[in-house]
This record gives structure tokens, sequence and C-alpha cells, in this order.
């Protein structure tokens, strides 16, 4: 099987198309960067309380604000999570209600909200810890343990829990569940000091502003030193042009890709920024692999026009170009598609990513050496000298005039 | 030399695995692979010491010398001030202290204050400030200890593999992780609960078990007595195990009447803790040694008995813990004892907790995606590549390996963007295959026979390869240097994988096609679609 025998298609001839198709992407993704929804920073970057509840029947959104309301936070924002039968909410504070001065206070004021019906002076079961549980059992002392009652308890509150958490995945619907999980007699004993609320808290993320100011200012040293690395690594390894096109090119698909999240209002969270360093070295993965085949060629063809060469090498490498980024693709897709609530940010700014760069390389960054080319005899100068470091044993350089 | 790689990678995977059924290779490779507080289930606290807490305590003592030794010098001033008690505590200001005293205060602040400076300024005013060395030392002891009393606190909890460092992405600031401990209140609860010291009697020990000690009293404890373990730190029994005391109920003093410990001397040489305790708590300790000379006395931190002595006379004020230890545990015990409680305030400035449920969730999706995945790159190279594609799978699928076994050695984290980090491999992994494949094909199109094709295929594409890799581990050493937690384990999978990937695609596919074309009849065709 074969895809792309042969390949002659004129890329360069189609460069103000491509200008125009990046510009609206990258146009409308700046447009709603700054005057639509802003670049919707995730809890990691702006700070604020995240709590994810799992009810035990299907969740009444009206009901869990109207609660919060009542506990005194007000703009909260409820949202389904995973999948409908689930029954998960996401519930967001935002960042005014979080304070370093008390950082969970939003948090504790969640839960006490949730526990509508509790009765007085007794714990939450479906909300209680190892360590709740495992106090609670030393003061109760139901199995008359002697002076290994610290570990034997401590293994009664682990059973608990585990089976809470992984048998019946967070939720207990009565006491009586835990028949067959732990010890009769501790299990009895929990009837005095615990009931059964009708959910419980899966994960929280509390991010006060400091962290997040400090997180920004990593995320965005992170991805400068990254272009940075690659123009450098790209300028030894090339020609600086072919670094500055590289760079250019990867700017464009971080530029297109963080204002796909901003027109979808998606959050950007760190593993997101993870995906754009990711997106930064596959993308120039591409754009060498281009490079790589113009250098060649530039030896081999040294009477041609360098946007022949250029579009030569990117009909030579397009097979490859397609189906590795299919393939890259594909797996993206699956962690896309199967991978979970959790990297959903994550595999999206992927599978942007890939699409972009991949079109990127192309269409970008081949065209800047052309134009850079072009711009240099429009000017009157002699045409550059596109260095080409043989990989000869004595080092040598051969010029190619072009 | 495959072979060998494949079974020491495997070996880095799994271990030996106690039995070969599909459960015990499960729980094997469970053992070996550390998996992040996303997957396992946690809590994660960034907290800031409040350094400037340290540093008033220190300028107020200062200020407290400074007065005395002012007073004895008989030198006359206006006010001691801080004008700036929030932001620079470390500065003091004296006002009014006549010129003609101007060398007894200088050599005053030299002797007594060897860590601060004295400025003039205009009007007879004085700047008395600790000195920037000392000052960046305080802040950072202040961690350091924050960082050991912390750690002391949540030994209690008997978390497995807790991480407890400072996070050198801010300034004074901590990162407690505590894998399988979803209760951050509690912890936090028990992080800042202040250590307690008490001074009680001893009545009896030390005893090898519970058992003897009972044995001892007939069966039955004396009445307001209880039965303590003795605590390994000076012990010289400490090496023997545990060793149990009798101990009375009532404290003479506590951790709260005590002013200061510092490491020293005893009379013999030998490292040892001094303490100085407040005014009332020495009228209250004099009072008990004068009652109780020639009995012993216990030295109790939190719950545990620390040191035994007896009470040769009546001790007011100051004591000495004397120890069977060395210099450094002499210098932690006092470190302990003055972080009783937090040497400064904590802010806590990031909270994350992860239940079990959510973690076994996201391993199970994790895991899923990267089977299908993988399993549809490895069928569409089998499509597309034919016999060559067998080739690729064989080199992903060692690539796997290699990685998976990599994360066993290295004892690295794997977390659930570390998952994505795997996956990805796979997709990025396969490009060197296809790069050097579609250049064999180009080859072979331009008239080349199969073994020259090969060849040519390798060479030309080991250069491409090499530079595409390079930037990628650029992007994953940059990730791992500025992220943490998850986006790190993410960066170490990556890298790994990339290594792997240069060995799997380049070496042993290249020894794979020799092997083929060895086998083959001169001029005939190669399968590579």
């Amino acid at each position: 099987m074969e895809f792309f025998r042969n390949a002659d298609i004129d890329f360069l001839g189609k460069k103000w198309y491509f200008l125009a198709f990046s510009l609206v992407f990258s146009v409308a993704g700046l447009f709603s960067m700054l005057f639509w929804h802003g670049i919707p920073y995730g809890v990691d970057f702006r700070g604020g309380t995240l709590v994810y509840v799992k009810f035990a029947q299907t969740p009444d959104d009206n009901a869990i604000r109207a609660s919060m309301d009542r506990a005194g936070l007000h703009s909260v924002r409820i949202q389904r999570y995973g999948q409908q039968s689930s029954n998960e909410v996401l519930i967001d504070v935002s960042e005014e209600q979080t304070s370093e001065q008390a950082l969970d206070r939003s948090k504790l004021l969640i839960i006490s909200a949730l526990e509508t019906n509790a009765p007085p002076d007794k714990q939450d079961l479906n909300n209680a810890s190892v360590l709740a549980l495992k106090t609670y059992f030393l003061q109760k002392d139901p199995l008359r343990a002697g002076t290994d009652a610290e570990q034997r308890y401590a293994a009664q509150a682990q059973a608990i829990v585990d089976y809470r958490d992984k048998a019946k995945g967070g939720v207990l619907n009565s006491v009586d569940d835990l028949k067959g999980a732990a010890d009769p007699a501790v299990v009895a004993s929990l009837q005095d000091g615990f009931y059964v609320s009708n959910f419980a808290v899966r994960n929280v993320e509390i991010v006060g502003p400091q962290v997040g100011a400090q997180l920004r200012r990593q995320a965005l040293l992170a991805t400068a030193y990254s272009l940075a690395g690659m123009l450098i690594y790209l300028a030894v390894r090339f020609e600086w042009i072919y670094g500055v096109a590289a760079v250019v090119t990867v700017f464009h698909d971080t530029l297109i890709t963080v204002g796909a999240f901003s027109l979808m209002n998606k959050e950007i969270s760190l593993t997101v920024i993870a995906a754009i360093l990711t997106l930064i070295g596959y993308s120039n993965n591409d754009t060498i692999v281009v490079f790589d085949r113009i250098r060649e060629n530039l030896k081999l063809m040294r009477r041609e026009k360098l946007s022949d060469i250029v579009n030569r090498s990117i009909n030579q490498t397009l097979s490859r170009t397609i189906l590795t980024a299919g393939l890259t693709f594909l797996t993206v897709l699956a962690l896309f598609l199967f991978g979970g609530e959790v990297l959903h940010g994550f595999s999206f700014a992927l599978v942007i990513g890939i699409l972009i760069g991949t079109y990127s390389s192309i269409a970008i960054a081949a065209p800047i050496l052309v134009a850079y080319q072009d711009w240099r005899s429009n000017q009157g100068r002699p045409a550059v000298e596109m260095a080409i470091r043989k990989e000869s044993s004595r080092g040598e350089k051969v010029k190619a005039k072009v | 030399m495959i072979v060998a790689t494949l079974v020491v990678f495997a070996f880095g995977i799994i271990g030996i695995p106690d039995n070969w059924s599909g459960k015990g290779l499960l729980a094997a490779i469970g053992n070996r692979i550390h998996l992040g507080l996303d997957l396992k289930g946690g809590t994660h606290l960034i907290l800031q010491v409040q350094v400037n807490d340290a540093v008033t305590v220190d300028s107020d003592n200062a200020i407290e010398r400074l007065k005395t030794d002012l007073r004895a010098h008989k030198i006359t001033y206006a006010e001691i001030t801080k004008p700036d008690p929030v932001n620079a505590p470390e500065k003091v200001v004296l006002k009014g202290v006549p010129p003609e005293s101007r060398s007894d205060l200088l050599s005053i602040v030299q002797d007594r204050l060897p860590e601060y400076s004295l400025t003039s300024g205009a009007d007879n005013v004085w700047t008395v400030a600790m000195k920037p060395q000392a000052l960046s030392e305080l802040k950072k002891r202040a961690v350091t200890q924050a960082i050991e009393t912390i750690r002391n606190r949540i030994d209690q909890l008997g978390v497995s593999e807790p991480i407890i460092e400072e996070h050198g992405l801010g300034q004074y600031q901590i990162l407690v992780q505590l894998p399988g401990i979803d209760d951050p209140g509690r912890v936090k609860d028990i992080m800042q609960s202040t250590a307690m010291l008490e001074i009680r009697q001893s009545m009896g020990g030390p005893y090898p078990s519970e058992q003897a000690a009972l044995q001892q009293s007939g069966g039955v404890l004396p009445p307001d007595t209880m039965l303590m373990q003795g605590h390994s730190i000076g012990a010289t029994t400490a090496e023997n195990g545990p060793v149990w005391y009798l101990i009375s109920r009532a404290s003479a003093v506590t951790g709260r009447d005590l002013r200061s410990a510092e490491p020293s001397r005893d009379e013999n040489g030998q490292p040892s803790v001094q303490f100085t305790l407040t005014g009332e708590g020495g009228r209250r300790f004099g009072a008990f040694t004068g009652a109780h000379v020639g009995d012993n006395l216990a030295v109790v931190l939190d719950n545990k008995v620390q040191e035994v002595a007896v009470i040769k006379e009546q001790i007011h004020d100051t004591g000495v813990i004397n120890g069977r230890f060395g210099e450094q545990e002499a210098k932690d015990l006092a470190m302990v004892l003055r972080s009783g409680a937090l040497p400064a305030g904590i802010k806590y400035l990031e909270e994350r907790t992860v239940g079990p449920s959510l973690g076994t969730d996201s391993i199970r999706a994790g895991v899923t995606a990267a089977v299908i995945g993988m399993l549809a790159v490895l069928v569409f190279m089998l499509v597309y590549y034919h016999a060559a594609g067998i080739n690729a799978d064989v080199a992903l699928i060692l690539n796997l390996i290699i990685l998976l076994g990599f994360l066993g050695f290295s004892g690295a984290t794997l977390t659930l963007p570390g998952i994505a980090g795997v996956i990805l491999t796979v997709g990025m992994g396969v490009d060197s295959n296809v790069l050097i494949f579609e250049r064999i094909r180009e080859e072979l199109r331009s008239g080349k026979t199969p073994p020259s094709a090969v060849e040519q295929g390798f060479s030309h594409a080991w250069i491409t390869i090499v530079d595409t890799h390079v930037t990628t581990i650029v992007s994953a050493i940059i990730l791992f240097i500025f992220g943490t937690g998850p986006v790190r384990g993410f960066a170490v999978t990556l890298s790994f994988g990339l290594f792997a990937n240069l060995f799997t695609a380049v070496f042993v596919s290249r020894v794979i096609f020799d092997w083929i074309l060895s086998r083959k009849q001169r001029g005939e065709a190669l399968s590579i679609g």
C-alpha cells in the first residue's frame, strides 16, 4: 500500500492560501483572547477552589446552587462531570473566594452545605478518612483489642475505605453495605458514630493566588526556553534562518492552539502546557524532516531555484509527513476518546496541535525560507549562501549558490 | 544483544515475581513501578514558612539583650523601636544615645550581637540591623526546621513514602506529598500541633516489654502511673528495640514552660542539650525537683520517653538533658525542643486531594487509551508495510518494554500525564520507522538492490532521526526542570521513551532487516508494501 507515490504538488504556489488560512485562525484566536473569552486559565494558573463531588443519585444543579448560596458561596460554577451515569459534579468557586489566609475555607463550606440532613454528633461515613475511622475505632474498641489495637484498627479502617472507594465507587447507600468488607463487630460499632450522606468528595484542588502567579510565570518561561532551545539547536545544525523559520512556525502553532482553547472556552491547565510543549517538539520534528531534505537536495540540485528545491523536498517527504501525523493522531485520538476526563484538555491540545503542526511545517516553515531568499534578492544583495555542513570527515563547508 | 536488553528490561518491569500467573505478574508490576499521587490518591500541599516570624523572634531577643546591656553600661537612650515590623523585622532603630557613648555602643553590638551591624544616621539615630548573611541563614534555618518538624509529625501518621522537601519553585516553600492520605484537614492539624515536651517523674524501668513492666508491679499499675515507650534518641538500648518505663501521669513542666533549648556540652565534654524555663515554669520545676531529690525524672516528648535522669539537687530554671548521644543528635533534640511549635507560622498556598477511586478510574482510562492507540498503530503498520511492518511492530513493542523497564529501574514516578507520555512515545516512535521505510522505498524505486536500499535508507534517515529526537528531548528536559508532579512524570516517560526509540528504531530494526536480507536469495524482492 502506498498513499503518495511521486507526489508533485506546488505547495509554494499556494502560499497565499496558506497565509490566509493561518491568518484567519490566528486572528480569530487572538481576537478571542483579547476581546471575548480571554485566556481561560485553569485553576492551576488563576487560583481557586475545585471540588469534585459524586452523588448517590442524579444530582440537581439548582438544589446544589441553592445550598451553596445559603452557605454564602455566591459566584459558584456547577458543572456535570464525566459520564452522565456517574452522577459527578464539579463545583468551582472563583478565585476571589480563595485566599491564602484560610485556603480551605470554601471547601469546608461546600462540604458542610451539602451535608444537609446530617444528624448531630455523627460523622459522614462517605467522607470519612482512614485516619478518622481508625481514631474512632480506637476510642470505641469494638474488638477489645490489646497491644496491637493500632495496627488492627488501621487495617479495618483501610479495608472499609478501600471497599467504599474501589468496590462501591465512592458512595455507600447505608452502613449495611459494608457487611463482609470488615469485621462485623467493627461495622456494627459504626452505627453509633456515623451516618451515610448522599455524596462523596472525590477530588479537591485548591490553588492560592501566589502559586497561581508562580505557575503562570513558569509556564511562560518554559515555553520561551523551549523555543530558544530549538532556535539555537537549529541555528547550529543548519543556518540561523532555518532556526528562525522553525521558531516562527512553532509560535504560529502555539498561538493557534491557545486560540482554539480560548475560542472554545476550554481551560488551560498545567497538563495543557505540557501538551503545548510536546507539540512544540512535534511540530519542530516535522519541520526538521523537511529541512533535512532541503539541505540534502541543495547538495544534489545546485542549479535549480530554491523554490523548486523546497517544493521537491516537501513532496518527497509528504508520504512520511502524512503517515507519521496520521499515526500520532491516531494515538492522540485514542487518548482523547478513552483517556478520561482528567486528560481531556491535554489530549485536546494535542489533537489540535498535531493537525496544525503538520500543516505548518509544509505551509509556513518552507515558504519562510523562500520568502527570506526573495527578500534578499529584492534588496539587491547577493543571494544568500545556503551553507551546507557536509557530513564529511573533514567537516568541510560546501557553499551552494542559489 | 537484543535478547539481553529484552530480558534486562523485562526484569526492570516485573522484577522476579512470586508466581507467573496473571495476577502475580500484575502485582509484581505494581511493586516495581511507582505510581504518582494522581493515580494512587493522596494529599498534596504546598505551604510557605512565614520566615519573618522567626526574624521577629530573633530581633525581639536582640532588643531585650540590647536594653539589658545598655542599662549595665549606664548608657541612656530615648527609645528602641522597629520601624517596619511587618516587612523588615530585622531592623531596629535606637534613638537618643548620647554621642560620647558611641564607642561603648559599638562594642556592645559587636560583642553581644555579633549577627547584627550598627550604622549611624542623622540626629543620633542608630540602626541595628541583622547582617544580610545572618538574615538569610536564619530564614533558611527556619525552613529547614519547619521541614524537620513537619517530618517528625508526619511520621506519626505512618505514611509510606511521604515527600517533605523544599519546593524550589518559590521562596521558603515546602512541598508535602502524602500518598494514600486523603484527609488534609487532619494532616494539617498534626503538622501544626506543638511537640509535647513534658518532664514527668519516672517510677521504674526500663523494661524490655509491657508484660515485663506489668509483672514488676504485680500485674496492676500503681495509681496515677502509666507505661510509656522509650524514644530511640539517646537511648543506649535503641539498637535492641523499644523499652518501656513506668511514668507518672502528671507532668511537672511542659513545653509551654520552655524559653529556649540549645545544644551544649556537659561536664565530661559530651554533647548535651541545655534548656531554660520561663519564670513560672522555673518556679514549678524548682518545687518539683526540690521534693524529689534522688528520684528519677523523665523527659517525655510526644508521649515517648526521651531520657531518664536522676535528680541530684533542686533545679530552678535551667536544666541539661544529658545524652548518650552524638553531636548531631544533641543538635536535633535541641531543635525539636525549640521547634516544639513550628519556628514560624505556616501559610497554605496549594492543596490538592485525589481520592483513591478517581486514581483507579484514571489508571483504567489511561491504560485503555494506551492499548487502543498501540493496537491501531501496530495494525496500521502491518497493513501499510506488510512484512516490514512486523519489523516496526517488534521495534515498537521492544520500545515499550524498555520504557517500562527504565521506569522500574529508576524508581521514577508514573503519573497520568506519564501514561499519556507512553502513548505519545508510541505515536512519535513510529515516526523513526516511517522515515526509514519511506526512504528505503524511495531508494528501491530509484533502482537500488534491496541490500543497498536498506543501507542507504538507514544512513539517510539516521541524521534526520537524531535531529528530531534532540529537539523533542530539549522540550522534555525543559518540562522536567519547570514542571512539578504529574507534568514531571510526563517529561520523564517522554524522554525515556525517546531514548529507547533511538535504540529500537535504528538498531533493532536494522538487525532484523539484515537478518531478513541474509535469508533471501539474490534479487528477491523485499516486502515493504
